[in-house]
């Protein structure tokens, strides 16, 4: 696959066919006779090729359900998966656990926030790298090996064929998250999730990885969906985000609307608790205040309602409904910008 | 991740206490820093621990002498040099003299080359025992823990009633069903008994791997089951099995004693063991007590050292008492 630069410019072309659509995405955890918890509840999103979306929002939020959801990683019980997520045609969602293990590595990645326990401990680098392309290119452990010193080169990893044979321990979490990425991307998937991948390391490094992963998208074109907690991430690197809140999106927009002119108060929230090098000297962050633990259910308000501080009594009383489309949408009674 | 094991409530049943021993070491593969770096740290700590150096210390010396025990011996222990010395009725048990220094036991035979040739017998029972234990409980565990579903159910269910039962207990009534005692059935028996342990073990440590981060992230690479359970689940969950196979060397030792004094083990007492020699010295309790003295505290001080080194090991890894 070559995607031209062009394609993947702040602007996606919207008239591609998605590569990938969620919708109406819900996962609903607990066994019988316990009160279920809807972790995700009615997420609908696409991702086109050569696209990057980023699912943005709090702890708790759902994030990590929905990119396990839609890789078949949640654990066979315990919970209840509903709605479609169609790549390339077919249902993720319908296929049978022999048939998405043959996709998972080869048409969809995923990586993940922590790249010391991601990695065995006890197979060397050279080996984790290689058993992804002889899973599923058929290749032998000695044609593939030459094939990871080539892989961890391109992933920025210096001295690469001395790594072949190093074990997890032995490397940086810079490198270790790098040599993830060089597994993810050893058989070259149409589709790459990242599920927080910077968030265990340090600032200087998490640029660096961003920046790979920003090169490595937009030289194979990769179509990437990054989750994050963290709106600087997105600002680099998203073309469009979609923010999430108790299990739901309530904004979506390209990146440059959704900085320039948020409308939801979340994403205003999230907004003004990033730190800011221009902010005036002195100036507190104003975090958002209350938690999740607050939420009221979404089936009667706006669950964001209890923190909200454009709420009104409507915010209590009935479910604000998606205005939208799938390229930008808000899910707000008195969304900001509106005289109150 | 792993749930750590609540501490053990004043009142549990015998069963409820041995699962909680079990489950406690196997969360400790599963603790953060994984397989490595686990086995690394607890040697940094093992190195200045004095309980785990003696018990070592024992352990080693006694598989040395037991490895050359046959070229140390003085006299062939079937042979019986003293017999001219054995008065059934006035000196049952000749005393020590010269080139015989423990003396020798009621047939004439040299003591200390017995209790020297001895050792091996123990040694080979025990790490015997052990070793048929582990590759059962191996096979069982990895099923139940991989494979999950009604296999894990029936396994399990099958482990927890074999370990409601004293394994002394039921090596014993294992050992006494079969019609001709031998070594091997002493070894089968106390192989049987220590199954379940191993089984159990084996299982949370896999379950603890299935949830682990290294094994979802194979999982998203589309690896297949096998290699999931053979390369990324089972290497991993192997480090408490090694610290528990030392504690039940040493529970093998003592049990294989146990029943050779009962009569269960080897009926050839040309090939020495010490249980046997433990029993056979009984009659001559009153006259010559060191004859049973002897074999006696061999058996403690070995089981001894397994119990320190392995108790200091589980200590170590257990993530509860890491600071
Ligand atoms: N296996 C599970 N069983 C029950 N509840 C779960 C399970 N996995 C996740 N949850 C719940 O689902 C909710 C969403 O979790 P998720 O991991 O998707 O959050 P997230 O947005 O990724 O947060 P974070 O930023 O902390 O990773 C959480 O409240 C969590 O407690
Ligand atoms: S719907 Fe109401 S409570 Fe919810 S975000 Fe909008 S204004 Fe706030
Ligand atoms: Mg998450």
């Amino acid at each position: 696959m070559s995607t031209p630069m062009s394609t993947h410019a702040v602007h996606p072309v919207h008239s591609s066919e998605p590569l990938l659509s969620v919708r109406d995405l819900r996962v609903t955890f607990g066994r019988r006779g316990e009160q279920p918890f809807k972790a995700v509840d009615g997420i609908s999103f696409d991702v086109r090729p050569g696209q990057t979306v980023g699912l943005v929002g709090e702890s708790g939020c759902g994030k990590s359900v929905t990119s396990l959801a839609i890789m078949g990683l949640l654990p066979t019980r315990g919970n209840t998966v509903e709605g479609s997520a169609v790549f390339d045609g077919e249902d993720l969602l319908r296929l049978s656990p022999g048939q998405m293990r043959d996709r998972r590595g080869r048409e969809i990645a995923m990586i993940f926030q922590d790249p010391l326990s991601s990695l065995n401990p006890v197979v060397q680098i050279g080996r984790q790298v290689t058993e992804v392309m002889e899973r599923h290119q058929g290749l032998s452990r000695k044609e593939a090996m030459p094939k990871a010193a080539e892989l961890l080169e391109r992933v920025g990893i210096p001295d690469p064929k001395a790594r072949l044979v190093n074990y997890p321990h032995q490397l940086s979490g810079g490198m270790r998250q790098r040599a993830l990425i060089a597994m993810a991307l050893a058989c070259k998937p149409r589709l790459l999730i990242a599920d927080e991948p910077t968030t265990a390391l340090d600032v200087t490094i998490q640029a660096q990885i961003l920046a790979l992963l920003k090169e490595l998208v937009v030289e194979t074109g990769t179509a990437l969906v990054m989750i994050t907690h963290d709106l600087g991430v997105v600002a680099g690197l998203c073309d469009e985000v979609n923010v999430l809140y108790g299990g739901r999106i309530v904004e979506r927009g390209d990146r440059h609307t959704l900085f320039s002119r948020p409308r939801h108060p979340y994403t205003v929230g999230l907004l003004n608790s990033i730190p800011r090098l221009d902010a005036p000297r002195g100036e507190a962050l104003s975090p958002i205040p209350g938690s999740v633990a607050d939420n009221l259910p979404w089936d009667s308000a706006c669950a964001f309602a209890p923190r909200c501080p454009n709420a009104l009594d409507v915010c209590v009383q009935q479910t604000p409904e998606w205005e939208g489309d799938d390229v930008v949408g808000l899910r707000c009674f008195n969304p900001m910008g509106v005289s109150r | 991740m792993t749930p750590t094991p609540e501490l053990p409530p004043e009142r549990t049943t015998y069963a409820e206490r041995r699962s909680q021993r079990i489950d406690a070491l196997a969360s400790a593969s599963a603790a953060e820093e994984g397989g490595v770096s686990l086995i690394k740290s607890a040697w940094r700590r093992l190195r200045r621990n004095p309980v785990f150096l003696v018990g070592l210390a024992i352990t080693v010396a006694f598989i040395a002498l037991a490895l050359v025990a046959p070229w140390l011996a003085p006299w062939d222990p079937a042979a019986r040099p003293l017999l001219d010395d054995v008065r059934p009725q006035s000196n049952p048990v000749p005393g020590p003299e010269a080139g015989h220094p423990l003396g020798a036991d009621d047939k004439g035979r040299d003591l200390l080359s017995r209790l020297l040739v001895g050792s091996q017998q123990t040694l080979l029972v025990g790490v015997l025992a052990t070793f048929f234990g582990l590759l059962g409980g191996l096979v069982l565990g990895t099923l139940a823990g991989a494979v999950g579903g009604w296999i894990d159910s029936l396994v399990m269910r099958i482990v927890d009633v074999m370990l409601s039962i004293p394994s002394l207990l039921l090596a014993f009534t294992l050992a006494a069903l079969a019609t001709r005692p031998s070594q091997w059935t002493l070894i089968i028996a106390i192989a049987t008994v220590q199954v379940p342990i191993f089984a159990r073990l084996l299982r949370g440590s896999m379950l603890a791997q299935r949830a682990s981060d290294h094994v979802l992230a194979a999982r998203s690479l589309g690896v297949k089951q096998r290699a999931i359970v053979f390369r990324h689940m089972l290497p991993n969950a192997l480090g408490p099995v090694i610290v528990q196979a030392t504690l039940v060397l040493a529970v093998a030792i003592i049990d294989a004693a146990a029943l050779s004094f009962l009569g269960l083990g080897n009926p050839d007492d040309r090939r020495p063991e010490w249980g046997q020699m433990l029993g056979k010295a009984q009659p001559f309790l009153g006259e010559a007590p060191h004859l049973a003295f002897y074999p006696a505290a061999c058996i403690i001080v070995v089981a001894l050292g397994f119990t320190l080194m392995g108790e200091s090991l589980r200590e170590a890894l257990d993530p509860k008492t890491r600071r």
